[in-house]
């Protein structure tokens, strides 16, 4: 069985993936897990999770163009510079 | 959040994508070629972590204090760590666990140069763990940013335990230097016995963009790249300690790149085909603890 192995390296920190074991079951993946990736004290806590458990999901239909909603969604730059070049020539 | 982006299921397009520095992931579709690329790369990665611990191995018992040898047996614990990291990638990748031990007993996969030769006195250990380790770690470094984005992960906790070997091979280094004559000696021709290996280490200067490894960006930097990497970092070093490179055409050029007499690309071939002046004797030493110890894999497996 393969089981992904995510860890943490302080408390309250995100859990990372840090590679995977191969193990007959549960006990023998936490203990070669908590050679692998615990011996030097790097983890203050690691998840094991079969990689059959994991759901998967890739795929992000776009279909429409949400992109206001985004930074990527403006660019001002060109509407800036006429703005500012409009500012310059008006009367005071 | 950009929509996800699709490795394209066609060579020429991933190709493309892995060059503009995407990443694949385990169950993503990948090319042969570029997949037994990979396993051909990690798996003498993995063999070179495995062997690399025995020249080490051999001077726990013969250390010259107790924390020498604590530290020793540690960074041969972290190698054989590494090694079983390295290995449950290739095996994700398709080939077993026991097809690379099998392979690598029975010669049919190399390992790095510098792990077939002897270690005659301490003052090897020195060199092995500083300036080896230097080296290899120019090369893992690089690694970081693979494609192949399960072994650029296990890098940065290789890495990561790499720069304590580094260390404790300066600190073993710089004992010697500050003792007796004679300790200095054994440095000295430890540097001797090892620059040859060490300047072959980083592989023949072949243009990046004609070595598959950098092609499918499974390394991230040329052979000649990282040999002048190791130079400029550590020969300065070796230099301040008033030890002597063995190499008479050593120096930095004006434009900062490092001159020094051809290695012996002959014997690199040599040795890695196996031909090593301890190549056999350890893989003899391999073999036997892999029958020995086969039990313990059964007894696990039906477990």
């Amino acid at each position: 069985m393969i089981f992904e192995v995510f860890r943490q390296e302080r408390k309250g920190q995100a859990f990372e993936h840090a590679g995977s074991v191969v193990a007959p079951d549960t006990d023998f993946a936490e203990a070669w897990a908590r050679e692998q990736y615990g011996r030097r004290g790097e983890s203050v806590a690691l998840w094991l999770v079969p990689r059959d458990a994991i759901h998967d999901v890739e795929d992000w239909a776009d279909e429409f163009d949400l992109k206001y909603r985004r930074v990527d969604g403006y660019s001002i730059k060109a509407r800036l510079k006429e703005a500012r070049e409009r500012a310059a020539s008006r009367p005071r | 959040m950009v929509a996800a982006v699709e490795i394209p299921r066609d060579e020429q397009a991933f190709l493309a994508y892995v060059q503009d520095g995407g990443q694949v992931e385990v169950a993503d579709w990948m090319p042969d070629d570029y997949r037994a690329k990979l396993v051909k790369f990690i798996e003498m990665h993995g063999n070179s972590e495995l062997m690399g611990v025995l020249p080490e191995r051999e001077w726990i018992l013969r250390a010259p204090t107790l924390q020498r040898k604590l530290a020793l047996t540690a960074k041969v614990q972290d190698e054989v760590g590494h090694a079983q990291l390295i290995y449950r990638v290739v095996e994700d990748l398709g080939k077993p666990r026991e097809r690379c031990l099998a392979d690598l007993v029975d010669g049919k996969s190399k390992f790095h140069n510098v792990f077939h030769y002897p270690t005659k006195t301490w003052g090897d250990v020195g060199v092995i763990a500083w300036l080896v380790d230097a080296a290899a770690i120019i090369s893992q470094k690089a690694l970081l940013k693979c494609s192949y984005a399960p072994y650029a992960r296990i890098m940065k906790k290789i890495c990561w335990e790499e720069s304590f070997h580094i260390l404790h091979g300066r600190d073993v280094i710089l004992a010697m230097v500050t003792g007796t004559d004679e300790q200095f000696e054994l440095v000295q021709e430890a540097l001797d016995r090892w620059w040859g290996p060490l300047m072959q280490f980083h592989g023949n200067p072949i243009p990046k963009e004609e070595d598959p490894m950098y092609v499918w960006r499974i390394k991230s930097q040329g052979n000649e790249e990282a040999r002048q990497q190791f130079l400029e970092g550590y020969v300065p070093q070796i230099w301040e300690l008033g030890l002597t490179v063995p190499d008479p055409k050593l120096r930095r050029s004006d434009d900062g790149t490092w001159e020094y007499t051809e290695p012996d690309w002959d014997e690199l071939m040599h040795v890695v085909t196996g031909h090593g002046p301890k190549t056999e004797e350890r893989l003899a030493f391999r073999r036997g603890f892999l029958d020995r110890e086969q039990w313990v894999r059964d007894a696990v497996l039906v477990a």
